[in-house]
């Protein structure tokens, strides 16, 4: 169907465009610029690329396309890439909102450019690799890769608590994932490859499947994160530098869901039944205790944060459903709180632009000077909060139905958190926007720049669109999404069978 | 063409014959022309050094045996010798600028690092005890002056001492333990003691146990590593790399012959000393580290615990361990080579600066040497896509089909834990403000840092070469 590797093209243009911006040497004004307009223009292409994925891609085929392979490691660990419908909205998420990031890094990252805009380019190739491995030590790689990074980016770029933030989120995430490292190990041992597609079909014994399922939750459920090993994310959140948390947000969390999605449940079927009861607990409490905490906060950043963490447990409790609601509604809760968190950590970035401050207090009334802004901030605010009508809603509401059917009491109490959701985001959108604008600092700020419009307003169309229209990223993950659910059923229900006839 | 002595055959050992015979007409060419041949000395040592792997390289293929069983070259072997004969060529090559100074224009440093490399050769291909024990003294005895080269140096000369003293001990205990071995089996070949330890008994166990022990003093694995942090302080710089890194190899590589080849029917009981040393040398190198301030001292704890890794491969006692145990010493090889030239270059106004805290801001100071550094921390640390992933693969993978998990959960944890000290000395040179400037880079050091550096890099692209060397020369041992 095609003659040259768009995938591996869409993965390593990145990181070809890290090299030129290195060899465009210099540390004048020049060299800054080059630098901005080189990554720019090497996301915007990248993106441009990874739309003819879409286009081509043939969304009634369950299974993957645009495979490549080639040799690589060993016997069964090869090169292996290729995309389906749950993996394809996430490459494109990724390489739509690079170039957000690398405009709204244009002025408030002035020191060592070239640096900053390089990592930021390995990141984009390091992500994309995640979503479009298909080897599990190929997606190992990326995986984990895309660790040095973003430490270097919260290191060197980021807040005051900077040192603090970057360690506890290298530590963290890879404690967890060095298990899921072995549970790898394991799967390779038993079915003699790493091949993704593969081990989907091969048998995995019941214990191992207990063992590796435990072991791919310690590292997605850091990565997601679930509660209780979320402590991490706000840290990391409120020391990056916006683009950094949007990056965060937006992407690197998913990479948690992504992974339950392509492993837990294909693979390891028997035992994502058994555990889906303490998925469901931790979803719940993930979503109130979080939501509960985020009322609470000072800080602008930490609040979006936790406000993250509750969001994810709409996800977890979708997948672990194991319904084609619950799935589906988790893919795309994942896609729209990637658009959503992003747009609001730009947002604070904005005023923290201005002021230099993310304390909710030294805000207040600032509808009265920046009403641009005020809009914008609302459209994704009552997104956050899961107003019909936003792309917000329609995820939260797939995953409470989807739940609905499997445990009554969890969609219960989960749609509980829709409420305290909408209290701590409305508090937020009231202390900073409206009130009287009495805090003399404030009298003098601006209103959205041209550049800054222009990472916005696209994605407050894309919330609107996907809100009141969501059938383009429904349609496209259904195929695979289906096929999914109908192999986790007819897993779970083989054993419910065989164990009834003993 | 028939080459031999006595009946035995000396095909074999030509390399290790012409080494020998070059190293003793280098000594000649010092000793008669005096200390301003150190830089000829040197250079033609080096390339002494590439005619030896060359040589091996063109010995004929397969399972060569000389001297009645004691002297083995297979693909083992000759994989190994060739990373011990790369080790001692880029440490003479990076010893450049040490031996340049005239108070240390010793043209010896090169003889010794000659003949602790011809040592080594015949470790790595020691079929029986006594050439075992022949070949790791002559490595051994070459080193104890090495580290004292810095003559008038207290910390050196305390090093060298130090290393002596403890090295003498661990020679006595291993001794010991042959000699047990060989009352309890009667013969000192690997080959006979395989066949005749077949159940464990008392005696052979003891043996072991002591064999054991001299070896994880010579590979400085937990509980025979007190030596390594102050020798590695203690020791120039050049010498620290040298001691990092071929010696390690030939240790190792006897460690696996031996329990390997020689005690192949008692697996279960070198298999439980090995699982504590692994967990000991792993867990100790990952927390000890962590206080230190030294950069040699820190990378001395570091070896500590890349050794316990190599060793959970060796633990396995499989092929696939071996092949772990082979591709991980390749690639510390060259992670470590690489950090020593970074310490190395690290000087200031002329003056080598170790402090961790003298690296700070070095990113801002000088880009490339602080990213090749960064880059060999977070292979150290096994972070992917960098080579030291790789390596810490193959052994997790052997342990993992070994069902060995307790082992491995305790291993992946404590690459964590080590982590912590790459994580911050990454940080001292990316996120700290910058503590001077340092000077520029010699040219030697340059080429090797860029090899290391872009091998680390790169591996992952195109590592089949490695992984398949390495796998054929596993195979040769079962």
């Amino acid at each position: 169907m095609t003659t040259w590797p768009i995938l591996s093209v869409t993965t390593f243009l990145p990181l070809v465009g890290a090299l030129i911006v290195y060899l465009s040497r210099g540390d004048d004004e020049a060299a800054k610029g080059n630098a901005r307009w080189i990554a720019l223009w090497t996301t915007l292409i990248t993106f441009a690329v990874s739309l003819l994925l879409v286009w081509r891609f043939d969304p009634s085929v369950a299974d993957f396309q645009f495979v490549e392979r080639t040799n690589w490691l060993a016997a069964g660990i090869a090169y292996h890439m290729g995309v389906d419908g749950i993996s394809l909205p996430f490459v494109i998420l990724t390489t739509a909102l690079m170039p957000f990031c690398i405009i709204a890094s244009w002025k408030s990252v002035q020191q060592r450019v070239r640096e900053y805009m390089m990592a930021f380019l390995i990141l984009e190739t390091l992500m994309v690799g995640t979503f479009a491995a298909l080897d599990l030590v190929l997606f190992y790689l990326f995986f984990e890769g895309g660790l040095i990074p973003m430490f270097l980016i919260i290191g060197v770029w980021g807040g005051p608590r900077r040192v603090y933030a970057s360690f506890k989120f290298f530590l963290y995430t890879l404690l967890g994932s060095v298990l899921m490292l072995l549970a790898i190990m394991a799967l390779y041992w038993n079915g003699g490859t790493t091949d993704i597609p593969t081990l989907m079909h091969t048998a995995v014994p019941r214990s191992l499947q207990t063992w590796a399922w435990l072991a791919f939750l310690a590292s997605f459920a850091v990565k997601m994160p679930m509660w209780p090993v979320h402590t991490w994310l706000p840290d990391a959140h409120v020391e990056a530098p916006t683009a950094g948390s949007v990056i965060l947000a937006a992407i690197l969390l998913k990479m948690g869901g992504y992974g339950f999605l392509r492993f837990s449940l294909p693979m390891f079927p028997l035992a994502s039944h058994d555990f889906a009861p303490l998925i469901f607990t931790l979803s719940t409490i993930a979503i109130i205790y979080t939501s509960l905490v985020a009322l609470m906060q000072e800080d602008m950043k930490k609040l979006i944060a936790y406000s993250s963490v509750a969001h994810m447990g709409f996800v977890t409790m979708g997948i672990f459903a194991g319904t084609m609601q619950g799935v589906a509604g988790g893919v795309f809760q994942m896609i729209s709180h990637g658009i959503v968190s992003g747009a609001l950590f730009l947002c604070v970035g904005i005023v923290y632009d201005r002021m230099h401050t993310r304390e909710i207090a030294a805000y207040g009334g600032l509808v009265n000077r920046m009403p641009l802004y005020a809009l914008v901030f609302m459209v994704f605010t009552m997104a956050n909060v899961g107003l019909p009508g936003t792309s917000g809603f329609i995820g939260e509401f797939m995953t409470l139905l989807g739940t609905f059917k499997v445990s009554i009491p969890t969609a219960f109490f989960a749609t509980t958190g829709v409420i305290l959701s909408a209290a701590y985001a409305l508090w937020l959108y009231r202390k900073i926007v409206f009130g009287a604008l009495v805090k003399p600092s404030l009298m003098s700020i601006k209103d959205l720049t041209f550049r800054e419009s222009l990472t916005l307003f696209p994605l407050v169309a894309l919330t609107i669109l996907f809100g009141v229209y969501p059938k383009p990223v429904l349609d496209m993950s259904a195929a695979s999404v289906q096929q999914l659910v109908n192999n986790y059923n007819t897993a779970v229900t083989a054993v419910k069978a065989a164990a009834l006839l003993q | 063409m028939s080459f031999e002595t006595a009946g035995y055959q000396l095909a074999p050992v030509v390399p290790e014959l012409v080494l020998a015979v070059g190293s003793m007409a280098l000594l000649m060419l010092g000793a008669y022309r005096g200390q301003g041949t150190t830089k000829a000395v040197t250079t033609l040592a080096v390339l002494l050094l590439v005619a030896t792997g060359v040589l091996e390289l063109w010995l004929p293929a397969g399972k060569l045996v000389t001297f009645g069983g004691s002297f083995i070259v297979d693909d083992f072997a000759r994989f190994l010798k060739v990373l011990a004969l790369i080790g001692s060529g880029v440490t003479l090559v990076i010893s450049t600028e040490f031996l340049a100074d005239p108070s240390r224009r010793i043209f010896e440093y090169a003889i010794l690092v000659l003949l602790s490399t011809l040592g080594m050769m015949v470790l790595i291909s020691a079929g029986d005890l006594i050439s075992l024990y022949l070949g790791l003294e002559l490595m051994s005895l070459a080193l104890y002056v090495v580290a004292a080269s810095n003559r008038d140096n207290a910390k050196s000369t305390e090093a060298g001492l130090k290393y002596f003293v403890l090295g003498a001990l661990s020679s006595g205990m291993l001794l010991y333990g042959s000699s047990l071995i060989y009352g309890f089996t009667g013969t000192i070949s690997f080959a006979g003691i395989a066949a005749s330890a077949k159940t464990a008994n008392v005696g052979l166990v003891f043996g072991l146990v002591f064999l054991l022990a001299g070896l994880c003093f010579k590979v400085s694995a937990v509980p025979f590593h007190m030596w390594t942090p102050d020798v590695y302080e203690g020791a120039p710089t050049p010498v620290t790399a040298f001691f990092a890194s071929a010696p390690k190899v030939a240790a190792l590589a006897v460690f696996t012959r031996a329990t390997l080849t020689a005690f192949p029917g008692i697996l279960g009981e070198w298999q439980q000393i090995l699982v504590f040393v692994a967990i000991a040398s792993m867990l100790l190198g990952a927390f000890a580290g962590i206080g230190q301030t030294n950069i040699k001292r820190l990378m001395g704890y570091s070896s500590i615990g890349h050794m316990g890794f190599a060793l959970l491969g060796l633990a396995a006692g499989t092929p696939e361990g071996a092949q772990g145990v082979l591709v991980y010493i390749a690639i510390y090889v060259a992670m470590t080579l690489g950090a020593f030239v970074v310490i190395l270059a690290m000087k200031r106004n002329g003056v080598s600066v170790e402090n961790i805290s003298d690296f700070a801001g070095l990113s801002r100071t000088n880009p490339l040497l602080a990213f090749f550094f960064m880059m060999l921390l977070f292979s150290l640390a096994g972070a992917p896509p960098l080579a030291g992933f790789f390596a810490k693969w193959y052994v997790f993978v052997a342990a993992v089909k070994a069902n060995m998990f307790t082992l491995a959960v305790i291993g992946v944890l404590s690459s964590v834990v080590g982590a912590y000290y790459y994580l911050a000395i990454v940080k001292t040179m990316y996120f700290d403000e910058p503590a001077g400037r340092v000077d520029p880079v010699r040219v030697e050091l340059r080429t090797v840092l860029a090899i290391t550096g872009l091998f680390n890099i790169f591996f992952f692209a195109y590592p089949a070469p490695l992984v398949s060397m390495a796998s054929a020369a596993a195979k040769s041992l079962f």
